[in-house]
């Protein structure tokens, strides 16, 4: 390592393999080898940097220098240019370097730098080496738990933190935790929900493709303060990557004792297996992820019971999301009080968030709980594409709600949104520029519910169909004031009476749409 | 103890009790539609929501149980619009044909749209017309009624473990189907019809003869005789609205001759001639010790659920033709004989509860007369539509008797409507061909009754005989479950006789009874068949004098060559996959 003069970490992520981040890495590697600079160079595999839709990107180390949109041909150039002469290419560097999404420990230019609890790896570490996890002082919370901490301790650590599940529902993690571990029963299980579905979110694919051995050692953390022995990841069976990197995570966890039988010689076993999903969104609902997991229809169950205490084939079982699983190690490592350090005093810690739509910079962002709006997109994400006004934002997916204009500088976590009938949900954030338009937007997402609805219950099923046929109507502006009544009425019940969140959520939309941009959409009503 | 209010009312239950239970301790019905009461609620529809304090939205009332202190509201505004926009939602996908359809009158969804009183529906229909399924002989399926409630699902996989229903694509585009969408016809449904009789709706519903038996009544060259299962004269009274449980055998028969029937027989005849044939396998079973446990056959749902799912029970099986069979066999030979008239002029009817018996009168192998044995099968509700189409009412006709030869019956075969008579009926004759002497005491209790699998041992002259008795498909299942494994560790099973119904309740709850059925109904169906043998004059099969006078003149004795040529059969293995038969 000492020899190296340079590393060029390349980002392996769905969005820059589809781009062809494999061919580049090809292209580098024998160029890097016909320069006979293979002793100096490294060429290092990470997850996300962080960036979305701006095609191949590497980062060169030690300068910290972003390059996107590589191409196999511009890499002679490149290898000719940054790694021989030292001369960074400009003409590759993304715009306005160096970005929010830079992962440098270091504060950089007028950006704000992201504190990193849950990303803390991501982009730094190559994820297929548990080596680098380990140097970065993973996996050390759960030999500090397994030697010197009782299950309880963990739990009650956690619960000190004030830890919320990040999936959207933020239940508190602990007491999810202690209801299953209270729960009678001496087989307990484990589900980490990676049934990432939610419109627009995409933030558990890029931990886990960036950092799987974190999620494994949250499942580990959570297994002990459970009592559970197994665990399963229910996956989205998209996400290919994630998968591949999961399943290799697991493999060397296992090779190095980590997951097996008595764990670090200690009277704790555990093991993790991978499940894959089939891409219903209702999949994401814990109880329809339960009955797909024992491989049945992805129906919602009844509840109660809860599966806290009778989950997977009827055992008590803790369903957490990836992101809540993933800050377990931090929190087990540096204390409750630390994490109590981040965000507010109601609702500690960060959030991950994957910002789109019209934004100069979108991707993947940690940010304290707490933070606006305001700074979250023109901090973080570089502002508004092209300098246009802000119009409005939609977060927490599809199942989230409209912010207006007025609404930059609401604080953004799971409390104070509640006030303002909003939520943080997935914490997808889609931002509209002046130029957007509401009723596409509405539109969608009423139709992505209509396809989503699992049809189980009448009033989603049949709901979701109207809200479909009326939005349709509207969006062609042959709708009536009565078509749009008709939305909310429908929605308003479809809240009340539904089986599960699914057929709930539609309501928050539509209001928030209505409250925010009541006058764009009377302008279509006939 | 849970106390809580209901609209109000102080309400005191046990812990677990639903709300929807609990408010009728207030006297609040709560309106509901997908629910039944004997099945698993799916709280599909949404209708029983209620309004519960400091709770947000509304929670329904068929899933949740009254917790302490609870201030429950069943008809607060909230509630009472979210139940009309729901219904409504409803009705506006559902074909609603009414005057046309099966379910006039009958139909939960009208009789839930009335009580709410929904007036105009302002919602778009959007569903396309969708095929109807044809495929089954005996159960059709109209996916444009199909309210999705899932109760047909509920039975047919948690009850009956058939599963031959499931959900089928999702969201708005759900159906209900069976694997492959290949139709009841093409898949391992055993015909039992609990399906139908737990729809709200007219989505299910037999495949009905009524016309053609119409037309044979017209047919002055025709001459059409008609049998009557036991479970019937416990039933038809009902679809006069009558109490469940009436007994109208011969008010059964009046109405029988006057729609035109040429002779009015009764299946019972043939159930005391099934004891005598099945008895006496099950004395030569004993005897030899071979192929014990002796499993009834007398139920063709059961029949096609052992040849699709236990191939290995195939021997243990009575060869026995199930009543129905029997009388059809005998209906076309010896009756056309004694009576002088020409085989295919007969036109043989039945009247079942059961809409199994529509696809067993069709099996190929059922023709030992020459002819089709039973030519139409019409349920209960058929025969009950006829009557009411013929200008008659059941209450008010008079009790008439059974034409002769093949009428009169005994109270075992009367018994074999619910479940566990065939085997008392099979215990008293039993217990006659093999010691010479008549058992005493003819109850035999622990058989009868609704409990899911009922065992009893009986001492026929010093030898124990251990019988066991399973209605509903589910029970078979774990029985037969149980046998296997005892004949995989032990080499043999502890039982000696074994009687399995399809349906739950036996006969009585067969797939082909009134609409609106529930186990409770059932049950009292099932006492009336008990009365009725009390009140017999005979009550053993092998006392009924037209059957003995069947082996005097026609058959020679029980199991005889000519019995095994009419009255015995052969099973098939089936495929699990579409309940076609194995061609090995």
């Amino acid at each position: 390592m000492s020899l190296v003069r340079n590393h060029v970490l390349l980002s392996i992520d769905a969005g820059t393999v589809m781009a062809g981040a494999r061919a580049v890495e090809k292209a580098l590697v024998e160029e890097i080898a016909k320069q006979g600079l293979t002793d100096e160079i490294a060429v290092l595999e990470t997850g996300s940097v962080g960036t979305v839709g701006q095609g191949v990107v590497m980062v060169v180390y030690p300068e910290g220098v972003y390059y996107s949109n590589v191409t196999p041909e511009d890499v002679p150039e490149l290898v000719e240019e940054h790694l021989l002469k030292g001369r960074p290419l400009k003409r590759l560097m993304l715009a306005e370097t160096p970005k929010q999404a830079v992962i440098t420990k270091e504060k950089a230019g007028l950006l704000k730098e992201q504190p990193r609890i849950v990303l803390r790896n991501c982009g730094v570490i190559d994820p297929e080496k548990i080596d680098e996890y380990i140097a970065e002082e993973g996996y050390m919370a759960i030999g500090n738990a397994l030697t010197s901490m009782k299950p309880e301790d963990v739990l009650e650590e956690v619960k000190r933190s004030g830890l919320v599940g990040r999936g959207g529902a933020s239940f508190p993690t602990a007491m999810k935790w202690e209801f299953a571990r209270r729960a009678p029963g001496d087989i307990k299980y484990l589900i980490c929900n990676a049934d990432e579905g939610e419109p627009g979110t995409f933030k558990d694919r890029l931990i886990l493709e960036g950092d799987p051995h974190k999620l494994i050692e949250g499942m580990l953390l959570a297994g002990y303060a459970v009592g559970a022995s197994k665990g399963f990841v229910y996956i989205r069976g998209e996400y290919a990557l994630s998968i591949e990197r999961l399943e290799k995570a697991i493999a060397q966890a296992r090779d190095y004792g980590l997951l097996g039988v008595n764990i670090l010689e200690s009277n704790f076993s555990f093991d993790i297996f991978v499940m894959k999903g089939a891409g219903a969104y209702v999949c994401g609902e814990e109880t329809a992820l339960i009955e797909s997991l024992e491989g049945k229809r992805g129906h919602p169950r009844i509840k109660p019971p809860f599966p806290a205490n009778a989950g997977l084939w009827g055992k008590p079982t803790v369903v957490n999301n990836v992101e809540t699983l993933a800050n377990v190690s931090e929190i087990i490592r540096n204390g409750a009080d630390w994490f109590r350090g981040y965000g507010t005093e109601k609702c500690p810690g960060t959030k991950v968030y994957t910002i789109i739509g019209n934004v100069a910079t979108p991707g993947l962002i940690e940010a304290e709980m707490g933070t606006t709006l305001r700074d979250i997109i023109y901090e973080y994400a570089g502002g508004i594409q092209g300098g246009k006004k802000f119009k409005g934002a939609l977060i927490g997916g599809a199942a989230g709600a409209f912010l207006g204009p007025d609404m930059l500088d609401v604080q953004m976590d799971f409390v104070n949104l509640k006030e303002y009938a909003a939520v943080l949900g997935s914490g997808a954030i889609l931002v509209m520029d002046e130029g957007a338009d509401v009723v596409d937007l509405l539109q969608s997402v009423l139709h992505f519910f209509k396809h989503e609805s699992c049809g189980h219950c009448a009033p989603c099923r049949l709901g979701t169909a109207q809200l479909v046929k009326l939005i349709d109507r509207i969006a062609v502006s042959k709708g009536s004031r009565e078509d749009l009544n008709k939305l909310l009425r429908i929605s308003d019940v479809m809240r009340d009476t539904s089986f599960c969140p699914l057929g709930q959520s539609p309501y928050l939309p539509i209001s928030s749409s209505i409250k925010y941009f009541g006058d764009e959409i009377g302008a279509r009503i006939r | 103890m849970i106390t809580a209010t209901i609209n109000n009312i102080q309400v005191e239950v046990p812990e677990g009790t639903t709300i929807l239970w609990a408010a009728k301790k207030a006297n609040v019905n709560i309106p509901t539609l997908c629910f039944h009461p004997d099945l698993k609620p799916g709280g599909q529809c949404g209708v029983c929501v209620v309004e519960i304090e400091g709770i947000p939205g509304l929670s329904r009332s068929c899933v949740t149980p009254l917790g302490e202190g609870f201030r429950v509201r069943t008809h607060s505004p909230k509630v009472m619009n979210a139940r009309k926009e729901i219904v409504e939602m409803i009705l506006a996908n559902h074909d609603t044909d009414c005057l046309t359809c099966i379910k006039n009158n009958s139909c939960e969804l009208q009789g839930l749209a009335a009580t709410l009183g929904i007036s105009t529906v302002e919602y778009a229909k959007l569903a396309e017309r969708l095929p109807i399924d044809r495929s089954s002989v005996s159960i059709v399926r109209d996916p444009n009624k199909c309210i999705l409630c899932g109760r047909c699902i509920q039975v047919c996989s948690n009850v009956q473990t058939v599963n031959a229903l499931a959900v089928n694509h999702r969201g708005y585009d759900t159906v209900i189907g069976t694997a492959f969408s290949a139709g009841l016809g093409n898949s391992v449904c055993i015909n039992c019809g609990q399906c139908v009789v737990h729809c709200p709706v007219g989505a299910l519903y037999e495949n009905s003869s009524v016309e053609a038996v119409w037309q044979a009544l017209h047919d002055p060259d025709k001459f059409v005789v008609v049998q009557e299962a036991p479970a019937v004269r416990a039933m038809l009274g009902e679809e006069f609205g009558m109490p469940p449980g009436s007994l109208v055998t011969g008010r059964m028969y009046a109405a029988l001759r006057r729609l035109g029937f040429d002779a009015v027989l009764d299946t019972n005849f043939s159930a005391d001639l099934t004891i005598m044939e099945e008895g006496t396998e099950l004395v030569s079973r004993l005897k030899s010790g071979q192929k014990l446990p002796l499993i009834t056959s007398c139920s063709p749902g059961w029949i096609k659920f052992m040849e699709t799912f236990f191939h290995d029970m195939i021997p243990h099986m009575s060869t026995a033709k199930s009543p129905q069979q029997m009388f059809g066999a005998l209906a076309k030979t010896y009756y056309a004989q004694a009576k002088g008239i020409a085989p295919e002029k007969i036109v043989s009817v039945s009247v079942m509860p059961c809409t199994a018996k529509k696809f067993e009168c069709l099996r190929p192998e059922m023709k030992a007369s020459g002819y089709q044995d039973v030519d139409y099968v019409l349920t209960t509700r058929e025969i009950g539509r006829m009557i009411r189409e013929a200008g008659l009412d059941l209450k008010e006709l008079p009790e008439e008797e059974a034409d002769d030869i093949m009428g009169e019956y005994t109270g075992a075969g009367t018994i074999f409507g619910a479940t566990g008579g065939v085997m008392e009926a099979a215990i008293r004759s039993a217990y006659f061909l093999v010691t010479g002497r008549e058992l005493e005491n003819l109850d035999v209790q622990p058989v009868r009754g609704l409990k899911g699998i009922k065992e009893a041992e009986i001492d026929i002259d010093g030898t124990k005989v251990k019988v066991a008795v399973a209605h509903s498909g589910g029970q078979a299942r774990a029985l037969l479950q149980k046998v296997q494994q005892q004949m995989a560790t032990e080499g043999k099973s502890e039982y000696q006789f074994i009687e399995v119904m399809a349906c739950p309740g036996g006969c009585v709850g067969g797939g082909g009874q009134s609409w609106g059925s529930n186990m409770a109904k059932r049950a009292r169906r099932g006492e009336a068949l008990y009365e009725d043998d009390k009140a017999r004059s005979h009550r053993r099969s092998h006392e009924n004098r037209s059957v003995l006078a069947v082996y005097e003149q026609f058959l020679g004795k029980p199991n005889s060559e000519r019995s095994h040529e009419l009255l015995h059969t052969y099973y098939q293995k089936r495929s699990p996959v579409d309940g076609k038969v194995i061609n090995e």
